[in-house]
């Protein structure tokens, strides 16, 4: 491990933690603009999350350890996550410890614990919202997976950043199997963030909730947790997305001035995506949770057919 | 890399695939017949890009038939006939929709290599396509066998004519004019005929649901 590539993984680290609540705050800001609403300041997910660290986390009596251990695991996952993916470089020496499948795995268990810690106090809407957070889960997951198998064909490596050199060195090419593997992804980050067509992340209506079906008996630290990494998952499928489908801005190794354009290129790329994600919930209506197989079975065969399509036409 | 032309064709392929699922999975009837027209286009344009990649004129020819006859004509005919059947609620399809989705994707698998071997024979530009003109026109099939309603089997049976002609023109840029003309003519014909039978069996049985048709048995 080199001075320089540990410099980028620390950058790496700091802008994912700072940069999450703000994308957060960015689409929730442009999602009431949309709407005609006055919109939230930018920084109002940090006020919220400075708000809930102070404040006292009250826990049920009949708790188990996994309901406290729950909230740090989460965030851990998210943050190992943010960590593996290339957000401004691809010289990471995390980037080795895990590759694009055991990236989803990450995902898997995150969802794996908070989906147990709702079950343990045994409310009602933690048990429901587990048994839906599941069955997103356990749909999205091989449409995800689909999308990786695509990427890495293309590039020979599984390594997101090996991917993601590949890609963005590769001479310009018309790739619908890229173009499928996209939708796909865009489908699967939807369901996956519980965003609009599969959830509402502004609701706490008891039947069409996920998300907050799940984090209900949390408070304080714990919540500002949680929260905290809700917005770090939905920067680390946002830059994901953008470094396999646009991997321009993105630096190599020892290249120290690419380094210094990365930040402002994925500030720019992420502002776009936001906006971009705002106006897909805007315009779209929350799907009946019994359509929402449908939906991830669209995005698994968009997945299989982008496999195809590379395989049988080589392109 | 395949140069720029064989990519172009590639993606027109890749959206005929794409919109022979969407086919298989929508269940209005206006929304199928505006993919039979998309997929028209996309045929079109696959059509062109092999005309001016190989210089084979009489394929402007069939590309100009095929743009007036499956985007423009046979689209509005099937507008008008559901106008006039009053048909433009959703299907029921016979299996449901994630199902059949995956079964296109056995179908899709299948037909790719069973047209391995034949593409290799080919010299066409466009000859790895084949195996997908070979999917859409049994995916065609599928939609034809899973749809209870008479309009839909209509468009799958339709939609299997622009697999065909992919088929066609992919694998051997095109058949000769008199066929291709004898074909145009067929489909329209056809669409005629079969309009009028859909007025016939709704006179009937008050419902273009086709199970209705094996009450006419004589005992």
């Amino acid at each position: 491990m080199n001075l320089e590539g540990l410099v980028a993984q620390l950058l790496a680290m700091a802008v994912a933690l700072v940069g999450a609540p703000l994308l957060t705050g960015w689409v929730n800001q442009c999602r009431a603009w949309l709407q005609n609403r006055s919109a939230p300041p930018l920084t109002m997910p940090f006020r919220t999350m400075h708000k809930l660290f102070w404040k006292e986390s009250v826990i049920a009596h009949d708790a188990s350890p996994i309901f406290r251990v729950a909230p740090y695991i989460v965030f851990g996952c998210m943050l190992l996550a943010s960590l593996i993916i290339p957000t401004l470089s691809t010289n990471l020496p995390m980037a080795t410890a895990a590759d694009a499948i055991a990236l989803v795995g990450l995902f898997g268990v995150a969802r794996l614990f908070i989906s147990l810690a709702a079950m343990d106090i045994g409310t009602s809407f933690g048990t429901m919202g587990a048994r839906r957070e599941m069955l997103v889960g356990f749909l999205a997951e091989p449409a995800f997976l689909m999308v990786v198998f695509t990427a890495s064909l293309i590039s020979s490596s599984t390594s997101l950043a090996t991917t993601v050199s590949t890609l963005a060195h590769r001479e310009f090419a018309i790739l619908p199997s890229l173009a499928f593997a996209g939708l796909a992804f865009m489908m699967v980050s939807l369901a996956e963030n519980a965003r609009v067509p599969v959830d509402n992340p502004a609701t706490h209506l008891e039947l069409t909730m996920i998300h907050e079906a799940l984090i209900l008996e949390y408070s304080g630290r714990h919540l500002a947790l949680i929260e905290w990494a809700a917005s770090l998952k939905l920067f680390a499928y946002s830059c994901a997305g953008l470094a396999i489908f646009f991997p321009w801005g993105i630096a190599e190794a020892n290249d120290h001035v690419a380094l210094l354009w990365a930040l402002p290129a994925l500030a720019v790329k992420l502002a776009i995506g936001g906006l971009a994600l705002a106006a897909i919930e805007t315009m779209l209506a929350k799907m009946r949770i019994f359509r929402v197989p449908e939906f991830l079975a669209t995005a698994f065969l968009l997945g299989v057919l982008a496999l195809l399509v590379h395989l049988l036409l080589g392109a | 890399m395949t140069p720029l032309t064989g990519q172009i064709i590639n993606l027109f392929a890749s959206v005929l695939l794409l919109i022979a699922f969407a086919m298989l999975a929508q269940r209005r009837i206006v929304t199928l017949i505006n993919l039979f027209a998309i997929q028209g286009l996309a045929l079109v344009g696959s059509t062109l890009t092999v005309a001016w990649a190989t210089g084979q004129h009489h394929l402007y020819w069939s590309a100009g038939i095929t743009f007036v006859l499956k985007v423009v004509a046979l689209p509005l005919i099937l507008h008008r006939l559901i106008r006039r059947l009053n048909v433009k609620w959703d299907i029921e399809t016979l299996i449901n929709i994630p199902t059949m989705m995956l079964v296109g994707i056995v179908l899709v698998v299948f037909s790719f290599n069973l047209a391995l071997p034949i593409s290799q024979f080919s010299q066409s530009i466009a000859r790895a396509t084949l195996g997908i003109a070979l999917a859409c026109v049994l995916m065609s099939f599928l939609m034809m066998i899973t749809r209870s309603k008479a309009v839909p089997q209509v468009i799958g049976f339709l939609a299997m004519e622009n697999g065909l002609f992919f088929a066609a023109t992919s694998a051997t840029y095109g058949m000769p004019m008199v066929v291709e003309l004898g074909i145009a003519l067929d489909v329209l014909v056809g669409m005629v005929i079969l309009g009028v039978f859909m007025f016939q069996i709704r006179e009937q049985f008050d419902s273009l649901d086709i199970h209705h048709l094996e009450q006419l048995k004589e005992d």
